[in-house]
């Protein structure tokens, strides 16, 4: 960092976040004067339109790229378009312990007068509430799966490089040519084609309009200021915000700021899952850096300055609130926008370059919330960037993950993508698989995998609330085999996945048509060219996701049930099933000999993992390759973001000697301390399922940090994660930090309020999480030097 | 990796399999650990593999559910619930009480494995030995002392292709070090201290035949890594460590020191042994320390590393 990003990290870091009602007001407004005179998608782009052209602009000092969603830094928009805050939200926003977004009391008065007497029963949220059979309602009520667009809008997408060969007035031209060509005679959807089309045009001269409004203020703004040099800054901005986005970038300054202002415009638009991200950052930025460099108009320092501005400006964006069960699946100010860094070219070579290095010396010196990073590992990549990569994360905030990019290719070929574009593609989010900029790969929501064992114990009654959720599969003492209980499992498993299926072919149905996104549209292939939504199957591939959590925990409870009550007889399951419902209270020598004395999945030991890959074939199954609504199909994931504290809240005590309410394991993760044959022995477990079946895992490993302190350390680790990636694994992510550490930061928070920390899938201040999900970072196995 | 169940096998006695073993050679390795040891080194970091027959020991996590207490067919209490102690006199270390314990608090340590057991075990973790250079390592206790048994795994681990490694105390007899090392690719040899008076105090034997072994290993064979540990005010002063570099001098086969810095982590497997532990009063060498002996050695132009 230098002075002017030192300075910027600094005002960053200390802004708190606070609800700026001005999109609920503007959105308000212009709906409430223009309802019912324009056809959804063209009435969504004029509203955001009205966004851009009425929005507070902000230019702060030392900024080098522009361009705020709020009115300033860390002020977050409501949407309630999409889920209207009730008084009562606001007020636990307010004052919640975590996650806590400050709201004062214009907001107030503003929701109170117009935003909530105008949207509260015509939110998304309400009206997919609304329409949701009985059984659906139950199930998300007890916990069986969340659901992502009740809060928030499909998105989970990420930018290919096309924007740095075009631009908005390019755009404008092609979808003026797909509107040429429309056939009316013949097409029956021209019309609707027509209107979506004429939306996306629409939106693309918003974020031209909106590009300006910053070109004008940082003129005006150079005008009043009295010191040369950030006068000369300010021009300089002026004159880049009225070239891009109109117009593909000339130089490294002019992309990175292009960038930005499509993620403002895709994040202002509509308030879709995982913010939006750049994709292959350093692959983009390359040519530019390259000329900048040879006409002598850029040096490493300046490009490495215009970056860390860049980075600043994600971190200045904190997720839009969430409330209820989408704040306990994801709560974190995080909002997922993920940069990759490395990988392959789409000619299949290594796409390492200089700026992958300069994009992991960033990571570590600005030691940032946000924007996450991952490498995209390939066995082409050198391992000096490995490497190079290791010892950042060595640094402990766990920063980047580490994905294998031979890997996401083959999932992604194995989902019928072009290998052209499957290279292209990348991981956002947590750990999903896409193919950038031509992908709508939509998480419908995490479904409990223990939940529904627990519910096969209980013949299909939820012990929580004593409801008949599930079918009557039989009394669990009934069951005469391993064989027979495992088959009732699946039944199960089956009835939930096709309720919840049923419930996303609804919400899907509704997004398509009520909640298009135009300027999404615009730069993900092949909307403009199929004249189609995103949100209705306008991208070139679709794919919508079930996220599975707890993995490691049903094995490790079947492992027990297996060997205990089958296979040596020692436990009737009547009894097992009995001490459950008494949360162990009395039974703790049964509780012990579940916890240490069964086969436990994260060992290398097949007697436990060959039933996890039952579990997860089972998944795969039942999900794999099930239309969706957009012309796309089902696929799995493992990953629980932070929905493995909540699955765990909801769920009693279970035979892998958990107790009621603590957390279940998360991702593809062994179950916390469960792993007891270090490191390698993890990563062969995990190896065990068939992770190019999937669109994402996760795995989460905790290294002590003697382990890794010097170079052989390092050496070590890069093995370990060379090895695992030999045998297919999606992802591993590491914290190196010790127990004793993040003991000392609960007790003290406010010495450690810099403590980033590993979760699942992203990194998080350690003192803004939940007790419970300290307590369960703390509790995983954390593995020393031997 | 070919496994040969028709060939009538030998077995050994085993106290630990280690893996992702990073200090016990190069690379990712797999260290099996030898039940039995004919020294009685103070600062003994293993414990448990000081006595060749298995043993009972226990272990963190006793809920004093008494379950132990009901079963011994020969000693009936062998344990104290209210201490947690072994009442070493009395128990027979048949094993008897460690299957009902629930908790696996109670624990047999050492059991006869066969060849084919531990290749099995060995080969988990292939995969991360090709990438990383690592491979297997028998330490123990002492693996001179199952010479025959170690030969055995070590000659099929080469066959397969895995790197091989021996960590000895070098007390034993000659013709089974000698033996060994026609099997295997790296020696981590342990010297401790020159002066055989205070060997004796220290390690309950006399260094000579020690010496004697390096010697003639050294004539032999290539790849020794000496390995030092670092015992304040025992093996840490400069005569001490002065004469040991002179005897490396004059030792072509030895690739490199290892100066090991003392650690307390085995306190606490005496306490669970119920053994005493004879080094109460020694703090750890701190960093500074240990990287003002590694000068020394790199001041008479010695290969030296801290760890490994």
């Amino acid at each position: 960092m230098n002075e002017r990003t030192a300075r910027l990290r600094k005002k960053s870091l200390e802004a708190v976040p606070r609800i700026s009602c001005e999109r609920a007001r503007l959105i308000t407004e212009f709906y409430s004067a223009n309802e019912g005179l324009y056809p959804v998608p063209v009435m969504r782009a004029k509203s955001f339109h009205y966004l851009c052209e009425h929005k507070t602009i902000y230019i702060g000092e030392d900024e080098l790229i522009v361009g705020q969603r709020g009115p300033a830094p860390k002020m977050v928009p409501t949407y309630p378009e999409l889920t209207c805050h009730s008084l009562e939200d606001l007020r636990i926003l307010n004052t919640r312990p975590k996650t806590r977004y400050l709201v004062d009391d214009e907001c107030l008065r503003t929701y109170e007068a117009s935003v909530i007497p105008y949207w509260s029963k015509r939110n998304m949220r309400s009206r997919i509430f609304s329409d949701m059979e009985p059984k659906w309602l139950d199930s998300y009520n007890a916990g069986i799966f969340t659901e992502f667009m009740e809060q928030r809008a499909p998105g989970h997408t990420v930018l290919d490089d096309k924007i740095y060969h075009k631009g908005m007035l390019g755009f404008k031209r092609d979808i003026d040519d797909t509107i040429e060509r429309l056939d009316f005679l013949n097409d029956p959807n021209a019309l609707a084609k027509r209107d979506q089309l004429k939306a996306m045009s629409i939106s693309c001269d918003a974020v031209i309009l909106f590009a300006q409004r910053h070109a004008d203020m940082a003129e005006q703004l150079a005008a009043q200021t009295t010191d040369p040099n950030r006068r000369a800054e300010l021009e300089k901005i002026a004159e880049v915000c009225t070239h891009v986005p109109a117009n593909a970038p000339r130089n490294f300054h002019e992309a990175l700021q292009y960038y930005w202002f499509c993620h403002l415009a895709v994040i202002t638009e509509l308030n879709g899952w995982d913010s939006f991200n750049p994709g292959h950052l350093d692959q983009h930025l390359l040519p530019f850096y390259d000329r900048g460099l040879a006409e002598g108009t850029l040096t490493k320092e300046s490009a490495r300055e215009l970056v860390e501005c860049f980075f600043i400006q994600f971190n200045n964006h904190p997720a839009p609130p969430k409330v209820g069960v989408t704040a306990a699946e994801s709560g974190t100010f995080t909002d997922f926008a993920n940069i990759n860094i490395g990988g392959l070219l789409p000619d299949g070579s290594d796409a390492v370059n200089e700026i992958s290095h300069i994009l992991l010396d960033i990571v570590e010196d600005m030691h940032l919330l946000q924007p996450s990073t991952n490498i995209q590992l390939s066995r082409k990549n050198p391992d000096s960037f490995l490497k190079h990569a290791l010892r950042v994360v060595r640094c402990g905030h766990g920063f980047p993950s580490i994905f294998n990019a031979d890997a996401v290719v083959a999932e992604q070929l194995r989902q019928g993508k072009s290998l052209e574009d499957a290279r292209a593609g990348g991981c956002s989010g947590c750990v999903e698989v896409g193919a950038f900029g031509k992908e709508a790969y939509i998480l419908t929501g995490y479904f409990n995998l223990v939940k529904v064992l627990e519910l096969t114990l209980h013949n299909g009654v939820d012990p929580m609330t004593g409801k008949q959720l599930g079918l009557q599969t039989g009394p669990a003492e009934l069951f005469g085999s391993y064989e027979q209980l495992f088959e009732a499992i699946r039944r199960q498993l089956a009835y939930f996945l096709d309720i919840k299926i049923a419930g996303n072919r609804i919400i899907e149905r509704h997004y398509a048509e009520r909640m298009p996104a135009p300027f999404l549209s615009v730069i993900i292939d092949d909307c403009i060219a199929k004249g189609l939504d995103y949100n209705a199957g306008g991208a070139r591939y679709n794919n919508t996701f079930i996220q599975f959590v707890g993995l490691g925990s049903i094995t490790d409870c079947l492992s027990a049930i297996k060997d205990l009550v089958f296979d040596s007889r020692q436990v009737r399951m009547e009894d097992l099933v009995a001490a459950m419902d008494r949360d162990f209270v009395s039974d703790e020598p049964l509780r012990q000999r579940l916890l240490n004395r069964t086969h436990k999945y994260g060992n290398d030991d097949d007697n436990a993992d060959e039933l996890m890959i039952d579990v997860f074939n089972s998944c795969f199954e039942m999900v794999d390759g099930r239309p969706d609504t957009r012309g796309g199909q089902y696929r799995i994931e493992m990953l629980p973001t932070t929905c493995h504290i909540y699955f765990g809240q909801v769920t009693g005590a279970m035979p892998d000697g958990r107790k009621a309410h603590q957390p279940v394991s998360e991702g593809i993760s062994p179950v916390q301390g469960a792993d007891r044959r270090g490191p390698t022995a993890v990563v062969k477990s995990a190896a065990k399922m068939d992770h190019i079946k999937s669109g994402g895992t996760l795995l989460n490993i905790k290294f002590a940090p003697a382990l890794v302190a010097d170079d052989r350390g390092i050496d070590n680790w890069a093995s370990l994660v060379r090895g695992y990636f030999k045998m297919d694994g999606h992802h591993v992510q590491f914290n190196v930090v010790t127990a004793e550490t993040l003991r000392k930061a609960q007790a003290n928070p406010q010495e450690h309020r810099d403590l980033i920390v590993r979760v699942a899938g992203y990194s998080d201040y350690f003192c803004d999480l939940s007790v419970e999900l300290q307590n369960e970072i703390i509790a995983r196995t954390e593995h020393a030097g031997f | 990796m070919i496994f040969r169940p028709e060939q009538v096998e030998q077995k050994g006695v085993i106290f630990n399999i280690q893996r992702y073993s990073v200090h016990d050679g190069p690379g990712i390795r797999t260290t099996v650990f030898m039940k039995g040891c004919p020294l009685r080194c103070s600062w003994c970091h293993n414990p448990e593999g000081l006595e060749s027959r298995p043993e009972v020991v226990i272990y963190d996590g006793c809920i004093h559910c008494g379950r132990c207490e009901l079963i011994c067919p020969k000693c009936g209490m062998p344990l104290s619930a209210e201490t947690n102690e072994l009442k070493g006199i009395i128990c027979c270390h048949c094993g008897a009480c460690v299957p009902p314990c629930p908790t696996g608090s109670r624990r047999v340590i050492g059991r006869e494995m066969t060849e084919s057991d531990i290749l099995q075990e060995i080969d988990k973790d292939r995969i991360f030995y090709e990438d990383s250079g690592g491979g297997v390592t028998f330490s123990g206790g002492e693996p001179l002392s199952q010479a025959e048994f170690v030969k055995a795994v070590l000659s099929r681990c080469r066959q397969e292709g895995i790197h091989t490694a021996v960590d000895t105390s070098g007390y034993g007899r000659q013709e089974d070090l000698l033996s060994l090392a026609e099997v295997t690719d790296l020696f981590l040899f342990d010297l401790k201290l020159m002066d055989d008076e205070k060997h004796k105090q220290y390690t309950g034997v006399s260094n000579r035949p020690i010496l004697d072994n390096l010697s003639a290993l050294a004539k032999v064979y290539r790849n020794i890594w000496l390995r030092v540990p670092i015992i304040p005010g025992i093996t840490d002063d400069a005569e001490n460590l002065d004469m040991i570099s002179e005897r490396v001098s004059e030792l072509p086969s030895v690739q490199q020191v290892c100066l090991l810095p003392y650690h307390k982590t085995a306190a606490a497997k005496f306490k669970r042994m119920g053994l005493p532990y004879p080094l109460e009063n020694i703090q750890q060498p701190n960093p500074e320390t240990m990287e003002s002996l590694r000068m020394q050695f790199v001041a008479k132009g010695l290969p030296v590393t801290i760890g490994g």
